[in-house]
């Protein structure tokens, strides 16, 4: 027991202090791809997992951030200094639209985003009756609808003595009962899609639906016989996050942007 | 080179004929059996005299190719230390209009998921399987519908269909208690349902119904290019990523035909071990928590939370994901991360072996470890089961040193010290664990002084070479997962199979826990530690 006391004493405080002060990945990272302007772009086929598109009509370049497995190809080989991963890893949006990035390239002009139309204007609504009834603190149950435990590892890491998560008032609890919200990894397989389904909804009501990782906000698999292809296909949801999987202090991001303590970053291409 | 006196056992046996092959390795033994029911005796053969193990079992769709049938290759491996690498595949042909199989099971108990897989994704039955309920689809599944059939479109969501419950083994009696718990667990883990049936808190039934996280996974893959395929086949497992990256890079380089860099299997053996690193000692912090002993879980956490932060540093992601590329590796090692690499090691040793220390000092951990879910040694060779769970059953197993892979494929690979318990019970399997960890440690260190400037990569021209099969074994940190990867003819994936480790492991966790009482499950559960992901795929 002395022991265990001193080697205690002997570790001190682990603990980072993000999201007070910035955190910064190591030079390897692989955050955000960034597109230079004026350069020789990948064509779509590039990715394999389909983040990038090509609008046929326009020849305007996408790039789906909830695709995004951040592997790096698209930068690899001819397309070194073309495009570059970026360290960049507060990716959470509010909106599955707001990771689809337009690139910009000097010959193609684009087309200016309609602002009328906006048929997730409620949802912001109904996220800030949360914010009045929830406050500051949050109970969270976590629910693995398919995932490859990446992501699930990574939410485990939030409650290790680094991240300790706790001391931002979140929490885990077991009883979908006693949560106000969930995280959510996996495409939704068929398998699980009932007890997501029941899950989900023993949840009180207002709750808030996060989607950690790049199955759960749609990528790699999408709709099939096995998997529903994304959390937004059985529940809307409040907060995506992307990542393969998305690290701890990206969660945190997430979790804070759901909370509306942080605001979700306007996502460029430009670095 | 191939046993010729095999070939003569087999053709013995026999009634009908056994054409013989090299393949898909150089090393490797393809039989072809005339007669289905050749199979039951075959396989005997192999178990008995060559004290072989099924090491996986792969089943085809043919019937757009010329012979119009389904295939099904039965996959051996031998269990003695320091046998010959090689694979002895037994392969049958199915009539498509009546696709039957004679089962294997009872003969080799290894073969019961497997055979039940095959029934509900091809429609191929094992005639006189012991329990032939359905494993991989689950209720509303429509009859009749096989996914991975070439005619079904796996892009298209099926039906849910009204269900009957699902007929879970339990047992009755006065006092006995049924105890459904799962799929969703209260904590951040994988989803499973466990079905106990107890007397008290004795246990007396185990039946674990896995494969709520089926994607579809092999599915998904086929049609695409190989090289795509890649970063599907790196994220069937978070915590396996390198293993399985490395299990499929192997498989493809095969049928490539490309010889990988000298540099590159040193990195590859490198991000090997670190994988079993972090995962080892995460697991035996996780142990400690099915103890209650919150120090042990807490240093485990801490200690494989600067291992991932390494690993984010080498490989710029938490779980080495993007290092191993097919061809070699994408990142190299520059001296100044193979120092910063060495310094993290030598320290997570010393703090690692305090752990150790302060875990085997403390008799109330002890007590729980001790004689708590024991695998009998017999057990494990029938269910040939694989990694830390076998050899702390008495199991010599390893397939870094049974399969040479990565950087153990190199000539002047350092000895590899396969770790062993006989006990069998969770205190075996953290002993093992730990061992592990230090000879991990002492791995890259070798590894390291191996290294020397060279390329890392090699090209590798998409399409690849059509109708080639490649297969490799990897010890991941779960033990030994096989891969099976074919192309097609114009060189896409025709079909990829990947048996994991906890695959063959599950029921061997249901076997354990049956010497266990109720509240001992957690515990029992996480000193074998097993994926759902890679099982489910
Ligand atoms: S980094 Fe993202 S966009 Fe680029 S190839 Fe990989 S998955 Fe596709």
């Amino acid at each position: 027991m002395l022991r265990i006391l001193i080697n205690a004493l002997r570790t001190g405080v682990v603990t980072t202090r993000y999201p007070d002060e910035p955190s910064l990945p190591p030079e390897n990272f692989r955050g955000q791809p960034i597109f230079s302007t004026g350069k020789n772009l990948p064509p779509p086929e590039v990715c394999p997992v389909d983040a990038l598109s090509q609008h046929s009509a326009t020849g305007v370049r996408q790039l789906d951030l909830a695709r995004c497995v951040f592997c790096g190809r698209c930068a690899e080989d001819q397309w070194v200094g073309a495009v570059t991963m970026g360290r960049d890893f507060e990716l959470a949006a509010r909106r599955r639209s707001d990771l689809r990035i337009e690139i910009m390239t000097d010959d193609t002009r684009i087309p200016e985003l309609q602002p009328a139309l906006n048929p997730e204007a409620d949802m912001d609504q109904v996220s800030s009756e949360i914010r009045r009834v929830l406050g500051r603190s949050l109970h969270l149950r976590h629910l693995d609808a398919g995932s490859c435990n990446a992501c699930d590892w990574e939410l485990t890491a939030l409650l290790n003595p680094v991240y300790d998560i706790r001391r931002l008032g979140i929490d885990f609890v077991a009883s979908p009962r006693h949560a106000d919200g969930v995280v959510i990894t996996g495409p939704i397989t068929r398998n699980l899609e009932t007890a997501v389904r029941r899950t989900i909804e023993a949840i009180p009501d207002p709750r808030i639906v996060i989607a950690v990782g790049a199955c759960a906000t749609g990528g790699i698999f999408g709709e099939g016989y096995a998997n529903l292809g994304g959390v937004d296909q059985v529940h809307p949801v409040d907060v995506y996050i992307p990542g393969c999987p998305p690290r701890p202090e990206a969660i945190i991001y997430g979790i804070m942007v759901a909370l509306g303590r942080l605001d979700a970053r306007q996502l460029s291409n430009q670095g | 080179m191939v046993d010729p006196t095999l070939i003569n056992a087999l053709q013995a046996k026999a009634m009908g004929t056994v054409d013989a092959e090299i393949g898909p390795r150089p090393s490797d033994l393809t039989v072809r059996l005339s007669h289905i029911d050749d199979l039951l005796v075959a396989a005997e053969v192999l178990i008995k005299q060559y004290t072989m193990a099924l090491a996986t079992l792969v089943a085809t769709d043919e019937t757009a190719m010329p012979d119009g049938d389904f295939k099904v290759r039965y996959v051996f491996e031998p269990t003695t230390a320091n046998a010959p690498d090689w694979f002895v595949t037994l392969l049958v042909s199915v009539d498509a209009a009546c696709p039957e199989v004679p089962s294997l099971t009872t003969m080799i108990p290894a073969a019961n998921w497997h055979e039940r897989e095959m029934c509900d994704l091809f429609g191929i039955v094992p005639v006189g399987h012991p329990d032939p309920r359905p494993l991989v689809v689950h209720d509303g599944w429509p009859k009749g519908v096989f996914p991975l059939r070439k005619a079904f479109d796996g892009s298209q969501r099926v039906p849910v269909e009204p269900a009957e419950e699902f007929p879970h083994m339990v047992t009755e009696g006065e006092g006995v208690f049924e105890i459904p718990v799962g799929p969703i667990h209260a904590g951040i883990i994988e989803p499973g349902h466990f079905r106990f049936t107890s007397v008290g808190e004795t246990v007396l039934l185990l039946d674990a119904r896995l494969f709520y996280t089926h994607r579809g996974l092999e599915k998904r893959m086929e049609g695409i290019s190989p090289l795509d395929a890649f970063c599907i086949a790196e994220r069937i497992c978070g915590v396996c990523s390198v293993a399985h990256g490395l299990g499929y890079c192997e498989a493809l380089e095969q049928i490539a035909g490309v010889d990988i860099p000298y540099r590159a299997r040193l990195i590859r053996g490198i991000a090997l071990e670190l994988e079993r690193l972090y995962n080892h000692i995460g697991d035996v912090g996780n142990v400690c928590a099915g103890a209650a002993f919150h120090y042990g879980t807490a240093t485990g956490a801490r200690l494989k939370e600067r291992l991932q932060q390494m690993n984010e540093r080498i490989a710029g992601n938490r779980f080495l994901r993007g290092i191993i590329i097919p061809g070699g590796v994408r990142l190299d090692l520059t001296s100044h991360l193979l120092e910063f690499i060495s310094s993290t090691l030598l320290q997570t040793l010393t703090d690692f072996d305090s752990l150790m220390d302060r875990i085997e000092a403390n008799p109330s951990v002890v007590e729980r470890f001790d004689d708590t879910g024991i695998l009998q040694n017999q057990t494990a060779m029938d269910l040939a089961v694989a990694g830390v769970a076998a050899r702390a059953s008495g199991v010599n197993r390893d397939a870094r040193r049974d399969h040479p892979h990565g950087a153990f494929a190199n000539a002047d690979s350092p000895q590899l010290n396969v770790m062993t318990a006989s006990a069998g019970d969770a205190m075996a399997r953290v002993m093992v664990r730990a061992q592990e960890v230090r000879e991990s440690i002492r791995l890259v260190d070798e590894f390291i002084r191996r290294l020397k400037p060279g390329p890392i990569k090699i090209a590798i021209a998409d399409p690849l070479p059509g109708d080639r099969i490649g297969i490799s074994a990897i010890e991941s940190p779960r033990g030994e997962a096989v891969h099976w990867l074919r192309t097609d003819a114009n060189g896409r994936v025709d079909r990829y199979h990947l048996r994991s480790p906890s695959y063959h492991n599950w029921p061997a966790v249901a076997l354990a826990a049956e010497t266990a009482i109720v509240p001992d499950f957690p515990l029992v559960n996480k000193s074998f530690e097993l994926c759902y992901s890679c099982t489910d795929r």
